[in-house]
């Protein structure tokens, strides 16, 4: 396999011409497992998809000979197959549609309030004594704890599962948010001092465009814990979403459903993740520039 | 006319058993256009006492004035050149050292002939460093040395009174700093700027500096001043002359004593004795 193959292109020449005379250049161990070594793209790709035939032909071979009961372990076919019949039957769309619509609801509101605050905690210290230890305490409440509070004071509609994944979203987000402002490198804020900058053009052209890549990382991030309050949030008197498919399928014991529910948000979520990602590569070009 | 006028000037990190006195009764004048450069062992406050003229710190003693006003806050009249990370990797070349323009202490009451004449300027600065090729590129895909052109670029832009820089040349190799330096001593030249230059390489210090101030810790202060014999334009082979020679290591041994970083060639001899034993 060309992948482990040592990399003869960095073999180092020996200045003393033994290697020379033998012809043989010496030989380095391969570098498949040098550390933070290089991969090229289609490695890179046959890995990923090896690191996700393996599971997929285990889980196949596991239920194909017949060796686990259904009711606890579905087949493949059987989780396909009820997403078939879910798209058909039971408007698979309008769950995927409600539950998209809360997680980004909830993930957009929070970032609406964090990014600012985030901003403020991390640029001045007066905001970040007023305000980091009091968002420390509260995250490390449980968000499902919170959902009488939420129910008594939002509610039951779809108020109360944005507010579930706003209150699991929020306070990580905030203290990630003034942690990438804090990162902006003084040195960078300094300058535009000498260069006679007031505060508000120092926030507004060199800490926020500094912080900008380190932010847009953050929001994704965040969007994948937002995604994982969905099936908490939906416990909340929901009769609609991937979430609240999963517990409905619990109590009827269909396991294929279930299945068919969390690999759904999984495959949701790396939809997300891919498009954050590109979206990143395509805003902050120069992160990725080299000559 | 003095360009730069420090007196009795202190400093005092912190407070109780955390009190560090990084510089005490610092005096020191530097004329208009002058190229000062200041060596010493590092914590002898040579950065701090940068910072504190910048305006980036608050001293705690005497009183800084530059330009003939008192230094209260960093000011447009006193760029400063940091040794490195201070380029903005989301501008390219061209707009990093335009950056200073969109500032509203620069934007008021300009005319359309002042846009027409920075541009002319930025262009003309980037020529001059060498940057011409490059004014599209991003920092990140630039050398060290490049990088710091920029940067010394974006300080110049505004045509400040005053060039503050901080070990500008530490982090590039030994071949890239010597082409820096004759490129930084025709710059300045041109530009008519005040030089106050941080360094701890002795050859750097005397190669650019009219005088050469040498400073010592615990607690920072100057301890010598030195008229640098040397002519005004600076060549390469100065470097070997004998002025140059008996300069650099009277500024040594100065160093050495004022730090305590003598070796001890006694104690190095008994433990090698030691081993051998």
């Amino acid at each position: 396999m060309r992948l482990l193959l040592p990399d003869t292109e960095r073999t180092p020449q020996r200045s003393d011409g033994v290697a020379a005379k033998t012809g043989d250049a010496p030989r380095r161990p391969p570098v498949v497992w040098k550390i933070r070594g290089w991969l090229s793209q289609r490695s890179y790709w046959t890995l990923a998809a090896v690191g996700l035939a393996v599971p997929l032909a285990f889980w196949t071979a596991l239920t194909a000979f017949g060796s686990v009961n259904r009711v606890f372990l579905p087949g493949p076919y059987d989780v396909v197959h009820r997403i078939g019949t879910w798209f058909h039957d039971d408007d698979l769309l309008a769950d995927v549609g409600i539950s998209c619509f809360r997680v980004i609801a909830g993930w957009a509101l929070s970032a609406l309030v964090a990014l600012p605050l985030g901003l403020f905690i991390g640029t001045f210290r007066v905001v970040q004594a007023l305000l980091e230890p009091l968002t420390d305490f509260i995250r490390y409440m449980p968000a499902v704890a919170f959902i009488p509070l939420v129910m008594l004071w939002i509610g039951i509609d779809e108020g109360a599962k944005v507010a579930i994944i706003f209150i699991g979203t929020f306070f990580q987000m905030v203290l990630m948010v003034a942690e990438d402002v804090r990162r902006v490198p003084m040195a960078q804020i300094e300058v535009a001092q000498t260069l006679g900058a007031s505060r508000g053009e120092i926030i507004d052209e060199v800490i926020i465009p500094s912080a900008k890549p380190a932010l847009l990382d953050t929001l994704r991030l965040t969007m994948g814990w937002a995604w994982t309050y969905l099936v908490v949030a939906e416990l909340v008197a929901a009769n609609s979403g991937l979430g609240y498919a999963v517990i409905k399928a619990q109590r009827f014991l269909q396991t294929d459903k279930i299945f068919a529910g969390i690999l759904l948000i999984g495959a949701i979520g790396l939809v997300m993740d891919q498009g954050f990602r590109l979206l990143h590569r395509l805003a902050f070009p120069y992160v990725y520039a080299r000559s | 006319m003095s360009a730069i006028r420090c007196r009795g000037v202190g400093k005092v990190f912190g407070d109780g058993h955390a009190r560090v006195v990084a510089l005490e009764n610092v005096t020191l004048e530097v004329t208009e256009g002058e190229f000062v450069t200041l060596v010493g062992a590092s914590g002898c406050g040579k950065s701090t006492l940068l910072r504190l003229i910048a305006g980036l710190d608050e001293y705690t003693a005497g009183e800084i004035e530059a330009g003939g006003a008192p230094v209260l806050a960093p000011g447009a009249d006193r760029a400063m050149v940091f040794q490195n990370y201070s380029l903005y990797p989301w501008l390219t070349v061209m707009r990093n050292v335009k950056f200073a323009r969109q500032l509203a202490i620069h934007t008021r009451d300009r005319t359309s002939v002042d846009v027409e004449a920075a541009c002319g300027r930025a262009d003309a600065l980037l020529g001059l460093m060498g940057l011409a090729q490059v004014a599209e590129a991003y920092p990140s895909q630039l050398s060290g040395g490049m990088q710091q052109r920029v940067a010394i670029a974006r300080a110049l832009m505004t045509r400040p009174h005053i060039l503050l820089m901080d070990e500008p040349f530490g982090a590039l190799d030994a071949q890239t700093r010597e082409v820096m330096h004759d490129l930084i001593l025709h710059v300045c030249r041109l530009e008519g700027c005040t030089v106050l230059f941080v360094t701890h390489d002795v050859d750097e210090a005397i190669y650019l500096g009219q005088r050469v101030v040498l400073m010592a810790p615990r607690p920072g202060r100057i301890d010598s001043i030195h008229t640098v014999p040397l002519p005004a334009k600076r060549t390469l082979s100065m470097k070997h002359s004998a002025e140059f020679l008996e300069l650099r290591e009277r500024i040594l041994e100065r160093i050495r004593e004022t730090s305590g970083l003598r070796t001890d060639l006694e104690l190095l001899e008994k433990l090698s004795r030691h081993v051998t034993v």
